[in-house]
């Protein structure tokens, strides 16, 4: 496929959003907003304790209160085998999933749905919740990764065992999975190095901290049908689960996706829909669920605490001779970590010979992990990155040069063994390289304050995965662009504008929209970095075909042959027998006598997904009585591909790198010695504010991937990778400390700064 | 359904005939900030709320140099921050009000709810404590004082009793070459609430401390009244030495804990660094008067 980048009109350029006036003057409707006549409100009684068997729930009372329609147990929720079902490209396990949605004989964490009610307001549904008795019977409880790994820890789902084990056991455990990469010689590898770098990293449990809460609106009809309101990063993901999780026909449920505050892959999973669903089939009324802050963070979300260990060894000249990672990550109650994705990311920027990745997925008393935008792989490059550092200092080679000597390109083999197509890491590092910020002074350390710079890389797949799209000529010669992606970074902006690129319209002119499961063709979730890569590429198919319509219609009005028509610049015209042409909007309105309307449609699945890379440089102030460190400059540069809007782009950079810096100095979940989750607000769940940050600059490198009509890579992802491990690289340098612990809070820096000076 | 009634008293008796009708179920209400966020959660679960924004006894805030400061207990934080003598004579009080929450909340909170909230973090009480502010309580049997640093008993109780209501405070006028500080820690730079707070007020006749008053937040079940360390730098110079003493007696009168914002020893630790900080700043505002 050709890129021919120069002859951009739309591409590239940066409209104002097409969202933008309804989100800004408050008219966008989100989940919270959907409001039906006659609706009830729901609630959720959720589990105080981490491990608990449930002996009797007793409802009685809260039925009896007057405006409550009813309750609801996992006696309502029909009993499914486990199993893998494949959805899209994501395994679900039905009965886990159910199981998740609802406790059936325990409750495996602190925030774990028991019971739900629907009442007339939601401050009865409130009270209601209150009058359930729920008997418990107390089980001890594991959270640490390495405590639920030892033989003697407590289980939390008896049935489990352990899949990819090289033998086949019948032990009761808490290792879902394991899993191995592994090529070279990984001794020889080590014999050949000169320096040999090895750390043990610990990284807290982090949620992705989407402002909207997690909301549901169900109607049941007595035909059986159901339509649910919900903010979702997809509305087809949702319909699917919530059919698996009732075992009820997909076709019996219409998804209608609500305007979306947030997902960053927490809003792909469901934990109110099927609720909302079975109270409303009970009521025969609509209800709604909305949840709390404190529902949200304790019982959503969050991504997997881990332990990790890197073991890296380089030789004089640099080059790496052997990488050892060894990695357990927190499923949650259930099996599910991005273990994988963090195998697969973690040593892939560098092209080696000898490596050996082993990872474990482990159930723990905490939430069910979802993704987290890049799942796996910050927690993985906060190690890797931060041993890569230290290799580089050891052996007296400028951290970018140590990643040009190392750095994958094309062809290069990915730890998990596939090559590379084109990418363009090192035309990250040679950015920054050249950045202004690099190239400024290093910061010099003052009285009491002690500054440091610290750079660090990532790499991120980007996925593929089904889209459809519609692209629809109006009457008056603009277009509609219908899509089936929920738009949570600019995506109807980016789709739009790639339609408007292919007729020859500007941005303003193409109208688009974001539509429920029954009004387009399937699509698969918002995730992956994958809605301009891989629904743009639907619309950019779609719009051709529009295309190839339209030139038909000119055609059929000028009695001449559809290959005679050149569409171009908004306008079609011939040269055979006299030169006839007519824009656009003049054929528009020729339509109904011309064969009557067009609407191009393409449903994709596109394979040449563009890996991302990233490379960041941070330059930080630490105050060593208090261990708070500030951010003084933050520069992102990442291989983009080609930005279709380059305003969204630089955004996702900049809010990927301000959860990172979050990940890196201060989030965590705060777990007492009785497994109850201390910081279930946004007070002591400190995520940063504008406060925290300074304006964070951002380079685009463009290598186009071959993959994409217009070169398209997806870009929301890759830079959360880098911040954790650039700031810790970043502190080393100011204060001397190598920081293997997640958050890098002050308490930790500060003890680590004192035990550092007692040393000497 | 839990229901609430709401009252708007005018005056300062009709406040004290209601509060002496209601008892137990009634809480006063000022900016709100932590009342209705508590009411939210279920931790307070008022029948009655009475409204204090409206009783002018409560709004009142004003200086002179005899008397020194009035605030009343209901007076918007950011009105004393405004406020061109509070912000001359009692920076240490102004740094404290500017530190809760944000700009926004700060048009709302007042000096009375932060110190009737009774939370050991507050971050206006150490820097009270430290001016050596006291308290007039009213009811409707008559009127009592109450300084500072006696008004919290425990983590959310009060001195006050069920038919009480603070309605001022008042705080001496400082002496010549006199100052005061306010400094807390929180990871990060707005919206938190103290993993430790020091206030500090010193007096110099020439090099000579003649008065020092130190306060902690935040490292106990109230806030503390450091009284040993105050007084251990009558007498001397406001030196390193001297500072670093007096910050090693309010270390030891701290007893953390260790929770979500910070350990025991990493608060320990800090009371140490901000005692040495406040006393340091406050005595270069005393310098330079």
């Amino acid at each position: 496929m050709e890129v021919q980048e120069h002859k951009f009109k739309v591409i590239g350029t940066r409209p104002i959003r097409h969202d933008g006036v309804d989100k800004v003057t408050g008219r966008a409707k989100y989940g919270a907003d959907i409001s039906l006549p006659g609706m009830l409100h729901g609630r959720v009684l959720r589990s105080p304790h981490a491990h608990a068997r449930i002996k009797s729930i007793d409802t009685s009372a809260a039925l009896a209160l007057p405006g409550v329609k009813a309750v609801l147990t996992s006696e309502d929720f029909p009993k499914l085998a486990a199993g893998v079902v494949a959805m899209g490209e994501l395994p679900m396990n039905p009965r886990y999933l159910s199981m998740n949605l609802m406790a059936q004989d325990k409750v495996l964490y602190d925030g774990h749905a028991v019971a739900a009610v629907a009442a007339t307001s939601s401050h009865i549904a409130e009270e209601a919740v209150k009058l359930i008795k729920v008997e418990y019977e107390l089980l001890p409880h594991v959270q640490n990764v390495l405590d639920a790994m030892k033989d003697n820890a407590p289980i939390l789902l008896p049935e489990l065992r352990t899949s990819g084990t090289p033998e086949k056991s019948d032990k009761e455990t808490n290792i879902a999975s394991q899993l191995r990469f592994a090529r070279g010689d990984l001794e020889a590898g080590f014999k050949a190095a000169a320096v040999v770098v090895e750390h043990e990293f610990d990284t807290a449990m982090v949620h992705q901290g989407y402002i909207e809460p997690h909301n549901a609106v169900a109607q049941y009809n007595t035909d059986g049908q159901t339509t649910i309101w919900t903010s979702t990063q997809g509305a087809f993901t949702a319909r699917d689960q919530c059919a698996l999780a009732l075992d009820i026909p997909a076709s019996s449920i219409k998804v209608v996706p609500a305007e979306i505050g947030g997902g960053f892959g927490g809003k792909i999973g469901i934990y109110l829909e099927p609720l909302a669903l079975l109270l409303s089939k009970k009521t025969g009324k609509p209800v709604k669920l909305i949840m709390s802050r404190a529902d949200v963070l304790r019982a959503t979300g969050p991504t997997s605490g881990s332990h990790i260990r890197v073991k890296m060894g380089a030789n004089k000249a640099g080059k790496i001779t052997a990488a050892q990672v060894w990695m357990a990550y927190e499923a949650g109650a259930f099996p599910g970590s991005p273990v994988g994705a963090g195998c697969m990311t973690a040593l892939a920027p560098y092209d080696l010979e000898n490596l050996q990745i082993d990872g474990f997925d482990v159930l723990v008393n905490k939430p069910k992990t979802a993704a987290y935008r890049a799942p796996g792989s910050t927690n993985a490059a906060m190690g890797t990155e931060t041993v890569v550092d230290e290799l580089a200092e050891k052996l007296g080679i400028d951290p970018l040069e140590f990643r040009r000597i190392n750095g994958a390109k094309e062809g290069t083999a990915q730890p998990a063994g596939p090559k590379f197509p084109r990418i363009g890491f090192l035309e990250t590092v040679e950015a920054i390289k050249n950045s202004p910020h690099y190239q400024s002074p290093q910061p010099k350390s003052g009285k009491g304050k002690l500054k440091g710079r610290g750079v660090a890389s990532g790499f991120w797949f980007n996925a593929g995965f089904q889209s459809s799209a519609t692209v629809n000529i109006n009457t008056d010669g603009t277009a509609s662009v219908v899509t089936g992606s929920t738009d949570i970074g600019g995506t109807r902006a980016s789709c739009a504008m790639i339609a408007a690129e292919v007729l020859g319209l500007k941005a303003e002119e193409v109208h688009p929209v974001v539509a429920d499961t029954e009004s387009i063709g399937h699509t698969d979730m918002t995730g992956g970095s994958r809605v301009t890569f891989a629904t743009g590429y639907a619309v950019y198919e779609a719009a051709q075909d529009a295309v190839n319509q339209l030139k038909q219609r000119a055609a059929t009005l000028w009695k001449a042959k559809p290959e005679e028509v050149v569409y171009q610049d908004g306008a079609v015209s011939r040269t055979t027998n006299g030169n006839e042409s007519m824009t656009l909007k003049e054929l528009a309105g020729k339509l109904p006598r011309a064969g009557g309307p067009v609407a191009g449609r393409a449903s994709v699945n596109p394979r040449g997904v563009g890996p991302a890379f990233a490379t960041h440089v941070v330059d930080v102030e630490v105050d060593p009585e208090t261990g708070k460190v500030e951010i003084l400059r933050y520069t992102a540069t990442q291989d983009v591909g080609k930005a279709v809007h380059p305003s969204y782009v630089e955004g996702q950079m900049q809010g990927a790198v301000a959860q990172g810096v979050g990940w890196a100095l201060n989030e965590e979940y705060f777990y007492d010695e009785k497994g109850t989750l201390r910081n279930a607000g946004f007070l002591d769940y400190r995520m940063p504010t504008c406060l925290d940050l300074p304006m964070i600059e951002t380079i685009l490198v463009e290598v186009p991937n071959p993959g994409h009509p217009i070169g398209v890579r997806g870009v929301g992802e890759v830079p959360i990778i880098p911040p954790p491990a650039a700031i810790a690289n970043a502190i080393y340098r100011a204060v001397g400390v190598r920081m293997t612990e997640l958050p890098m809070s002050p308490p930790r820096l500060c003890k680590a700064i004192a035990e550092k000076s007692a040393k000497k | 359904m839990h229901a609430i009634t709401y009252e708007s008293p005018k005056s300062l008796a009709q406040a004290l005939s209601l509060l002496s009708a209601t008892g137990e179920k009634g809480r006063l209400l000022a900016g709100g900030t932590d009342l209705l966020i508590q009411m939210r959660a279920g931790v307070r679960k008022p029948e009655q709320l009475i409204d204090a924004k409206s009783i002018p006894e409560l709004q009142v805030l004003s200086f002179n140099s005899q008397d020194g400061l009035r605030v009343g207990a209901a007076v918007p934080c950011c009105r004393l921050i405004e406020d061109p003598a509070v912000r001359q004579h009692y920076p240490g009080l102004v740094e404290a009000a500017g530190l809760i929450g944000s700009v926004q909340i700060q048009s709302r909170c007042s000096l009375g709810g932060n110190l009737c909230n009774g939370s050991p973090a507050a971050d206006t009480t150490p820097a009270l404590i430290a001016l050596g502010a006291v308290c007039h309580v009213a009811s409707s049997k008559g009127t009592r004082t109450v300084a500072v640093e006696d008004f919290v008993v425990s983590p959310g109780r009060t001195v006050l009793q069920a038919d009480e209501l603070l309605v001022e405070f008042r705080i001496p006028a400082p002496k010549p070459h006199s100052a005061d500080c306010y400094q807390r820690f929180i990871p990060r730079n707005e919206m938190d609430i103290a993993v430790v707070g020091v206030g500090a007020a010193v007096t110099l006749n020439g090099d000579t401390c003649t008065a020092a008053r130190i306060s902690l937040g935040a490292v106990a079940p109230t806030p503390l009244f450091a009284k040993e360390a105050g007084a251990s730098l009558v007498g001397k110079p406001l030196n390193e030495s001297t500072i670093a003493a007096a910050a090693a007696l309010a270390q030891q009168i701290a007893v953390p804990i260790t929770d979500m914002r910070g350990t025991a020893e990493y608060r320990k630790h800090m009371v140490g660094v901000l005692t040495r900080r406040v006393l340091t700043t406050a005595a270069e505002r005393a310098r330079a008067k």
